[in-house]
């Protein structure tokens, strides 16, 4: 008989049945379908009443801040992709922003266009991928089937342009490395023409469902002094009658010059974020729309002029031998932005992902932080939990929309 | 079971397939691989398009179940993180034999590009692995790939649970 | 001899600086310039002492002791209508001063204008906890103390958060290096299988190309492959072009096959 070689003794996944007050701990996750991730819940109930919760995150810590202490700026750009995985461009474009504004960078009009593109068509991603998964979690599977097709689309459009379906890296410090490729504005044509016929087939069979109504209706109620309390943005904010979007209140990019409304909802429940989740996705159709209509009108530069901070172009580089230098420089010492902090924040689809940093003259970052929406909407849950039906808690993490690569880092 | 086709017309319209009882066995084994939904991280993501409409694992006859309990494949999607691997060892004991293992992605792997105090540098140091998928993350199509080179492997290993354990590490 | 490596910094230095080099400042505009900012300055100082402050990238960073950081916080939540404190960490100046550096970066919806406010501990100091104020810092406070070690006062759950909590060090100090310590590095080890196992399962890799043709059991060489665990001096180590074996690896360019154009 062979051994068992670990040590490891078995125990109870449900923690403890027998009480005296007949109350039971029972524990969910880290490995549970619709934990999205690696979220670990300790829950308290009475009957089938959550009385106490207890998130335990940490489970997909992997270090990506003490990483960016000892990566050059360039090198860590890749390593963001990894934080929010649903949407990559998003986090890309956060931190090159952040240096950005360090260094006082202006990016030239194409690359803008390009970058402003690739952010509402990652937040499509991400809010069809939230659709599937949140109704998969709550039963409708069907749904999953039908988001996860249009998703491929887009996918497919993402991968046109950078070669990756999930990790971009579409996104430089300074602009972006490419221009659209050929055709490609026509195919994103006919996936926004499509998209919207697709959105009100999920509508139609969602936002009158009985079921989905009585599963979502008056479930995980965030009230707008909890959301200002536990630091909720995005649409936990908006959906709890707080009017506050990045892209409209701190403009970056172009979207002071892009014409789109920001959905509000005063329902402060499950539902009303999943009508806005809809109602954004029409918004970055929209969007889209405008920014084809842009791209013609630019010139062809695509990665601004800081010969300090950044390389040249490629031809540059292949015939000039100072950039030839530079470029030399750049990628084996890495550019040394200012002394100072910069935080920067941005509208991801999650809510306001930002990236604090401290500079210290140096080829490496002295302390970077990133500011993730997911974090703190995981600490809301134990706010919100408590009071709930267990069968419900599902729905609540599910609305939440959290993704673990960005509560760990 | 291409190698045992039944002609019915020319052996007198019997049902009659001759085998061992390995190939009986493994062949039902490879054929019926319910993997654990095991999503650790970014390829989790990947995982889940390769179940859903375009890339349809269901018609390789795998089915996601949700539980260690059920399951015959253990695909670690992502990165393991030292305060996680505790649980991967915990669910993989859960598993009934026979059961694989699948480390998908360079994290799960190597480690990948997470060379930190906190990642577990290659899953094969607490389980062993049965087929490593290279990527970052792989695309659904690798790990439809992946799929198919485990039901080979299962193939061509024993069916006896004593000379498979011989044939394995840990 | 060996070669002298600084503890108490152990982050990754830059390879090559020039002895000339004097690394610039982002510029630091004083608070007059902007109205708006003056006016919140002119309402913390009231409340509280302000040791410096001034606007950097459009944000108005002000220093404060540490003992006043709930009443600094306070003015500005309640008087100047800072109801959302985004994010609250710390930065390790261990090595220079013997301190750390607390920011809290705070933001006021209404005229969507942010303030970092910046205090200065030592390193066995304690510092009030802000829940109270903003409930958010529950979660922000726990990974501070996780991270760095600081002790947060009157928290209502000051326990480590991201890391597992029989954790030793503290991972964003600038003396923990990036791959871990001793206990880093054997920690999975020591909790599935025991100490006695670490012989058995061996270091970690840290080389990511790392190929070992004698190690039968993990590799394998394309076109000589050998049975799994097989003896290593079995193994063939003449230098061979790469044939692919037709047993594993199927040519799938062999036969017709077709190219879709476009995705259906």
């Amino acid at each position: 008989m062979q051994q068992q070689p670990n040590k490891l003794r078995p125990f109870f996944e449900n923690l403890e049945f027998e009480r005296d007050d007949n109350r039971m701990v029972i524990n969910f996750g880290p490995q549970h379908p619709s934990a999205h991730g690696q979220l670990r819940l300790i829950l308290e109930l009475d009957g089938e009443q959550v009385v106490k919760a207890h998130p335990d995150i940490g489970y997909l810590h992997r270090g990506i801040e003490k990483m960016a202490e000892n990566m050059i700026y360039n090198e860590f750009l890749p390593t963001t992709d990894r934080m929010d995985y649903i949407a990559s461009t998003s986090n890309n474009y956060a931190f090159a922003l952040a240096v950005e504004r360090l260094i006082g960078l202006e990016v030239p009009r194409r690359a803008q266009v390009i970058r402003t593109m690739l952010l509402e068509l990652n937040r499509i991603i991400s809010h069809l991928f939230f659709l599937a998964t949140h109704a998969l979690d709550v039963g409708a599977m069907s749904i999953f089937l039908y988001a996860f097709r249009e998703r491929e689309f887009a996918m497919d459009l993402m991968e046109d342009y950078c070669g990756a379906r999930l990790t971009h890296s579409a996104v430089r410090i300074g602009g972006v490395p490419l221009d659209l490729p050929e055709g490609w504005l026509s195919d994103l044509t006919a996936f926004i023409d499509k998209l919207p016929e697709q959105i009100k087939l999920y509508e139609d069979l969602l936002t009158e469902n009985r079921i989905w109504r009585m599963r979502l209706e008056d479930v995980g109620i965030v009230t707008p002094e909890q959301a200002l309390d536990w630091g909720c943005t995005g649409i936990m904010l908006r959906g709890s009658g707080i009017e506050y979007d990045i892209r409209k209140e701190e403009p970056y990019e172009l979207y002071d010059e892009l014409d789109f409304d920001i959905p509000v909802s005063d329902r402060c429940d499950s539902y009303g974020r999943y009508r806005l989740y809809m109602e954004e996705m029409k918004q970055s159709v929209r969007i889209l729309r405008q920014l084809i209509g842009m791209y013609p009108k630019t010139d062809s530069q695509l990665m601004a002029h800081a010969p300090q901070y950044i390389s040249a172009p490629k031809e540059e580089i292949m015939t000039q031998n100072y950039a030839l230098m530079q470029h030399f420089v750049l990628v084996t010492q890495g550019m040394r932005p200012p002394k100072g902090t910069v935080y920067a924040p941005t509208e991801s689809p999650k809510g306001e992902l930002g990236f604090w940093i401290r500079s210290e003259g140096e080829p490496y970052a002295y302390r970077l932080k990133a500011r993730a929406p997911s974090f703190f909407h995981t600490g809301i849950l134990q706010e919100i939990l408590p009071g709930t039906y267990i069968a419900d808690v599902v729905t609540i993490i599910g609305s939440t929309n959290i993704v673990f690569g960005e509560v760990d880092r | 079971m291409a190698q045992h086709q039944v002609n019915y017309a020319s052996s007198g319209g019997l049902p009659v397939a001759l085998t061992t009882v390995d190939r009986l066995l493994n062949w039902g084994r490879s054929n019926s691989l319910w993997p654990l939904t095991y999503g650790l991280a970014c390829c989790a993501i990947e995982m889940m398009a390769s179940g859903a409409s375009r890339f349809d694992f269901d018609r390789m006859g795998v089915i996601f179940r949700a539980s260690p309990r059920q399951a015959d494949v253990m695909i670690l999607a992502g990165t393991l993180s030292k305060k996680h691997a505790e649980f991967a060892r915990r669910l993989y004991d859960q598993m009934a034999e026979p059961k694989w293992v699948i480390s998908m992605g360079s994290c799960a792997n190597t480690g990948g590009m997470f060379n930190t105090y906190a990642t577990v540098q290659g899953v094969d140091r607490i389980i062993p692995v049965d087929i490593y998928l290279p990527g970052c993350a792989p695309r659904p199509e690798t790990l439809q790939y992946a799929m198919m080179m485990l039901q080979k492997k299962i193939r061509r290993e024993p069916a006896d649970m004593k000379k498979r354990k011989l044939q394995r590490f840990v | 001899m060996r070669k002298y490596t600084p503890k108490e910094n152990v982050q990754a230095k830059a390879k090559y600086t020039d002895r000339f080099w004097v690394a610039p400042q982002v510029p630091r505009n004083p608070v007059e310039e902007d109205e708006y900012f003056a006016g919140v300055l002119a309402a913390v100082k009231e409340a509280v002492e302000v040791l410096d402050a001034y606007i950097e990238i459009g944000q108005l960073v002000i220093h404060i002791r540490p003992e006043q950081n709930i009443e600094a916080l306070r003015t500005l939540k309640e008087e100047c209508g800072y109801a959302m404190c985004s994010e609250l960490s710390a930065v390790d100046y261990l090595a220079q001063d013997g301190e750390f550096e607390i920011f809290y970066q705070l933001l006021n919806l209404k005229e969507a204008k942010r303030v970092r406010v910046l205090t200065r501990i030592k390193e066995d100091q304690g510092i009030e906890s802000i829940v109270p104020l903003y409930a958010m810092a529950n979660f922000a406070e726990r990974e501070m103390y996780d991270m760095f070690g600081i002790y947060v006062n009157n928290h209502p759950y000051l326990k480590r958060i991201l890391m597992p909590d029989d954790w030793e060090g503290h991972p964003l100090r600038k003396t923990y290096p990036l791959e871990g310590d001793e206990f880093a590095s054997w920690y999975e080890v020591d909790k599935i299988f025991g100490k006695e196992y670490r012989d058995i399962i061996g270091p970690e890799n840290r080389d990511p190309a790392r190929v070992d043709r004698y190690d039968t059991q993990r590799f394998s060489r394309i076109g000589h492959e050998v049975p799994f665990g097989a003896d290593p001096k079995s193994v063939d180590t003449t230098e061979t072009p790469i044939e692919y074996s037709s047993e594993i690896l199927s040519d799938y360019n062999k036969g017709p096959h077709k190219v879709l154009d476009k995705r259906k």
